[in-house]
């Protein structure tokens, strides 16, 4: 079975990042770029279904800029076996990258496609169950625990009331959370073998995918700041200020 | 045109994140229809239209739609969508595994984790881990939105006389299965709508040690949570985790133990009414955005406040 892994380039995470004076947006001139998180876990999944035999094949796919080749070549190091950059300077919103994802789907047929739940510059939290219904595929998302047998994954999923286990029909979209997993470091071995490893490269024209954005930033500002408020030398003076002065207990 | 709530339930109860989304739904035009769908779920539809301004209730029963499965929820909304402009859900585990899907199918961007409505097509989001807010405008006909439900105060409950109508289910699609649920049983109020939240970082050293925590829980009557660290470190479930990959909370009175204040967690809590910081390191970002810091040892802290506070109440 082969397994297809979309990663995102994004602002790394210990990054604290800027608003633009002028609100068009966020300055991440220069800032240290990374593979977002939730993928680097959806990553190491694929490899673990590789060591088990239940995957074959991984393939990592990032749209982007060049530069997101980096990003690939860190899914190839992990133990991807190749990579395909959908290389476009657009804007790329989540049903656009979904929209490309399913073309990329067409031409690979892939039994399972793992993906972060969000990526942590947009906070969106829809790439995946978009792609499983534009497919019609099923979908669990948010999985902590992945076991595939019998042409079926059976994913317990982290849900705000605990956890919930379902069982979807493969081909699906899996998304992951945090527990799933701990992502390995790749070795300089493998980053070495990993700059040899096939790397395509398509644009949204050849996959017939117009990626217009759909939503419009008009603005994007400072969020309110809380001012940093007293320290207390006690307990007792502690309490006394939550019941007097914050009134809150 | 209308709006149309998803409403989250589980049978029996309409689930308080449900209350706040009808609230959000007011702020756009048009009457606002609740959509309850479940299996005997009876008392829940007439929950919905017992709330302040919601006009319509529309019950689908179907044993698929027994347990919240995303393929079935999200082709039965399709299938009503014609009739609306706002399709909401909260931005909850439920509603974030349900819309997206729907947007996709009805070609439309979604707008995830509304925290202002400025007009039909313009919402404020935060992205980045609450670092920056974000004014978008969709360009879609039709407009799908989860909420947060902390940035909008709960519609009125009980006042409400709306109809119910009954509505076709679709036909199942038989992608997934539910399998079934363990829900952490607590008897501690619930996260997202406590009035006190205690939680613990990488600090506490220890699951065990959670249970300091817990003792000034029960005191203060609050909900316990944990920072990313601490779940990462396995010291508590993932349901405890407050912050951009978890809960967002905004209680009258947070209180951070041994949390150093990393960037996402800041994003589940910064709108807290009345913040407390505990930490050793008088550096820590968590004082940056505390009303009150005391800098010492959680483990003398800790149980010096929960005996203060019990003394106080007498």
């Amino acid at each position: 079975m082969r397994v297809l892994v979309p990663v995102k380039r994004v602002v790394d995470y210990n990054v604290k990042i800027r608003v633009k004076a002028d609100q068009s947006g966020v300055d991440i001139t220069g800032a240290k770029m990374s593979m977002n998180p939730f993928d680097e876990i959806a990553t190491e999944e694929a490899i673990r279904l590789k060591e088990r035999g239940v995957a074959s094949e991984i393939v990592a796919v990032s749209m982007g800029e060049a530069k997101c080749q980096e990003t690939l070549r860190t899914a190839l190091a992990m133990g991807a076996d190749r990579a395909i950059l959908v290389e476009t300077s657009a804007e790329l919103q989540p049903l656009a990258v979904a929209k490309l994802l399913k073309a990329i789907v067409a031409r690979e047929q892939p039994g399972l496609v793992l993906m972060g739940k969000q990526a942590i510059d947009d906070d969106s939290n829809q790439t995946a169950q978009m792609l499983a219904g534009l497919l019609g595929w099923p979908q669990a998302t948010f999985a902590s625990r992945i076991e595939i047998a019998d042409g079926a994954a059976t994913v317990a999923r982290e849900v705000d009331e605990g956890i919930e286990t379902i069982r979807v029909r493969l081909p699906a979209v899996v998304s992951v959370d945090l527990r799933l997993n701990e992502p390995r470091y790749a070795s300089l071995p493998n980053i070495m073998k990993a700059k040899k490893k096939p790397l395509d490269v398509l644009t949204p024209e050849t996959l017939g995918v117009d990626p217009a954005p759909r939503l419009e930033y008009l603005r994007v500002e400072e969020p309110p700041k809380r001012k940093a408020g007293v320290k207390v030398g006690s307990v007792q003076e502690l309490v006394a200020k939550l019941k007097s002065e914050a009134g809150v207990i | 045109m209308s709006v149309l709530v998803l409403a989250q339930h589980d049978n029996r109860t309409l689930d308080k994140a449900t209350l706040h989304t009808v609230a959000a739904a007011a702020r756009l035009p048009g009457p606002i229809h609740v959509l309850v769908a479940g299996h005997d779920c009876g008392a829940v539809a007439e929950a919905a239209a017992a709330l302040e301004g919601v006009a319509e209730v529309l019950r689908v029963e179907h044993p698929a739609y027994a347990d919240p499965l995303a393929e079935d929820l999200a082709a039965l909304l399709v299938s009503m969508a014609a009739d609306y402009d706002h399709l909401l859900a909260p931005a909850t585990t439920f509603g974030k595994n349900v819309m997206p899907r729907v947007a996709a199918l009805l070609d439309v961007a979604q707008v995830s984790d509304v925290v202002e409505i400025l007009g039909p097509d313009t919402f404020k989001r935060y992205i980045y881990a609450g670092n920056a807010l974000a004014t978008v405008r969709s360009r879609d006909a039709r407009r799908v939105l989860t909420v947060r439900t902390t940035a909008f105060p709960p519609a009125g409950s009980g006042a409400g006389r709306a109809e119910i109508a009954t509505v076709a289910a679709v036909e199942p699609t038989g992608l997934s299965t539910f399998l079934g649920r363990e829900v952490a049983k607590r008897e501690r109020p619930e996260l997202t709508s406590a009035r006190i939240v205690v939680s613990g970082g990488r600090g506490l050293g220890s699951g065990e040690n959670f249970k300091l925590l817990e003792e000034l829980a029960d005191v203060l009557g609050a909900a316990v949570g944990a920072s990313r660290a601490a779940v990462d470190a396995g010291f508590v479930p993932n349901d405890y985790q407050v912050g951009q990959t978890g809960k967002i909370v905004a209680p009258e009175l947070y209180v951070a133990v041994g949390i150093s204040g990393a960037i996402q967690h800041l994003a589940g809590m910064k709108d807290s009414k009345v913040i407390v910081a505990i930490n050793k390191d008088e550096e820590a970002p968590i004082f940056q955005i505390a009303d009150y810091g005391i800098v010492g040892d959680l483990f003398k802290i800790v149980p010096e406040l929960t005996a203060e506070l019990r003394r106080a109440r007498g």
